[in-house]
């Protein structure tokens, strides 16, 4: 069973292979696995450096969307005014479509890598921000009578209760917008590429379209998936560890 | 130790929960609250805790209102902390009041033992029995030797068997820590087993029908005591009449 799915992929590629040499299809149309490996392999460093400036602006997008997101959540779960204050505008990010205002953030930050991060931060700042407020609130109200029995002061329950029993919804958010950023981090590209100015991958991807460089361009793109593939899976991981030591899964 | 003086409290929306109730808790008291569901139990048991304010009525305890510690409080769920040790839950009363852990751990180790969990520390709520859990819960309320032990229902979601264990080790600690009980119960034979002093109430509006005095002294061949049937059947007619 554990070797179903590479099972399967291997059968898929083959196939796809043998359609393509088969029916001959041209290779700007549709290349096959084995050109799009040899795309890889004409300039490895070139695609894998890209991939690593998009990872950088994915990272440092997650990395502020988490301490964002969780700082207002905590912030909302402790004041009413600040949870009115807050709710409306994190739900208004939320619906507002990145290529939408992209460039416009492009065009006010003037530095392309803090413009990148700032449109990937606005993808993943909800998944984190929305799961970190409900595990905020998530403790059984028994807890919080009992708390309230033995004169607890707010930054007590807080820390020793509001913020333990976030923390698996706030590894569940950061799993998912860890995706999410990844996408604003292409979506951001692929609005500012245009602009002249990106070195990550989905710029690749752009380039490699205008010249007609179909194995190229999809070598971009199965990198771009792995990538995805990797940081979810990475991220579940870290997550189930971080919950196993603390003794709650 | 404290006098309920004709508290009334109608929760929004016009739920009368408790109406004109009077009790009075002495030393050394054990009471059970026993009626059927919705009857007011655990709004009085919140109120006495002071987690709930009446709207009606006064509370007047003697010696002057109580400080953080002087009211232990067990649920009917365990209502731990997952991710925290046995040891780290019975602390959480007197962490809270901002004890070191090292000074608090001799009083921690006392409760645990008391409850028959030596040995248990380190382990977490997931690798404890229910039964178990709820002897947690009840070392973390006497960790911090409380006048008042108030109990909601605490043995309810445990089998039978585990139920007259913890029973009868209930009535150890009682007589051992020499605090004043208020035992939420459905049950008459848990009641009869178990209090000095059984309070019958009934719902719509919540309220206080009857008391009955027990003189059983429970053991564990109590409940093979003539004497433990008659009070059993003196509360099931006395409850039937309330209701009627
Ligand atoms: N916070 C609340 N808001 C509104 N109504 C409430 C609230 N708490 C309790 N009530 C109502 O007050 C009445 C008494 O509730 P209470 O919980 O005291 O009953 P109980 O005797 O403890 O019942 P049970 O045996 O089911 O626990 C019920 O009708 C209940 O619905
Ligand atoms: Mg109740």
């Amino acid at each position: 069973m554990r070797w179903a799915p590479a099972l399967f992929g291997l059968l898929a590629l083959a196939l796809w292979q043998g359609a393509v040499w088969i029916e001959n299809v041209p290779v700007y149309v549709l290349p096959g696995p084995l050109a799009i490996v040899g795309a890889f392999m004409a300039d490895p460093v070139g695609l894998l450096t890209a991939l690593a400036s998009t990872l950088l602006v994915t990272f440092a997008a997650l990395f502020v969307a988490a301490v964002l997101g969780g700082a207002m959540a905590v912030a909302m779960s402790s004041s009413r005014l600040a949870q009115a204050a807050i709710q409306p505008w994190a739900v208004a990010l939320q619906v507002t479509p990145l290529p939408a205002i992209a460039p416009l953030i492009i065009i006010w930050v003037g530095n392309p890598f803090v413009a990148l991060v700032v449109c990937a931060t606005i993808v993943a700042f909800f998944p984190l921000f929305a799961n970190t407020a409900s595990g905020l609130a998530s403790a059984p109200p028994e807890l919080d009578d009992l708390f309230r029995l033995y004169g607890a002061r707010r930054w007590q329950t807080m820390a020793l209760l509001r913020l333990p029993a976030a923390l698996p919804y706030f590894l569940s958010g950061l799993r998912i917008s860890g995706g999410l950023a990844l996408v604003g981090a292409v979506v951001a590209e692929l609005v500012a590429g245009s602009g002249g100015f990106a070195s990550g991958l989905a710029y690749r991807i752009l380039e490699a379209s205008f010249r007609l460089e179909m194995p190229r361009m999809f070598a971009a793109l199965v990198l771009l998936a792995l990538a995805g593939i990797v940081l979810n899976f990475g991220l579940g991981a870290v997550g189930r560890m971080i919950l196993r030591r603390r003794g709650v899964a | 130790m404290l006098t309920v003086s004709s508290v009334g409290r109608v929760f929004p929306g016009g739920i009368e929960a408790l109406r004109d109730t009077s009790l009075r808790m002495d030393e050394s008291d054990f009471i059970a609250l026993l009626g059927p569901s919705g009857c007011g139990k655990s709004t009085l048991l919140r109120l006495i805790a002071g987690l709930d304010q009446p709207d009606s009525g006064r509370l007047d305890w003697n010696g002057g209102p109580p400080v953080p510690g002087d009211i232990g409080f067990v649920f009917q769920d365990a209502t731990l902390l997952p991710w925290a040790t046995a040891e780290d839950n019975v602390f959480l009363p007197l962490r809270l009041r901002g004890m070191a852990r090292a000074e608090a751990m001799p009083q921690v180790q006392a409760a645990l033992h008391r409850v028959g969990l030596t040995g248990f520390e380190t382990a977490r709520p997931r690798a404890l029995s229910g039964g178990m859990r709820m002897r947690v819960s009840i070392a973390r309320a006497l960790v911090t030797r409380p006048r008042l032990l108030l109990m909601d229902e605490p043995f309810a979601a445990l089998d039978e068997f585990t139920r007259h264990k913890l029973q009868a080790d209930l009535l150890e600690v009682w007589k051992q820590a020499g605090c004043t009980v208020v035992f939420v119960t459905h049950s008459i034979y848990e009641a009869a087993f178990l209090a000095r002093r059984i309070v019958l109430m009934t719902p719509r509006p919540g309220k206080i029908a009857q008391e009955i005095r027990s003189s059983l002294v429970a053991a564990a061949e109590t409940r093979l005591d003539p004497a433990y049937a008659a009070l059993v059947a003196e509360v099931s007619r006395a409850m039937a009449e309330a209701l009627a």
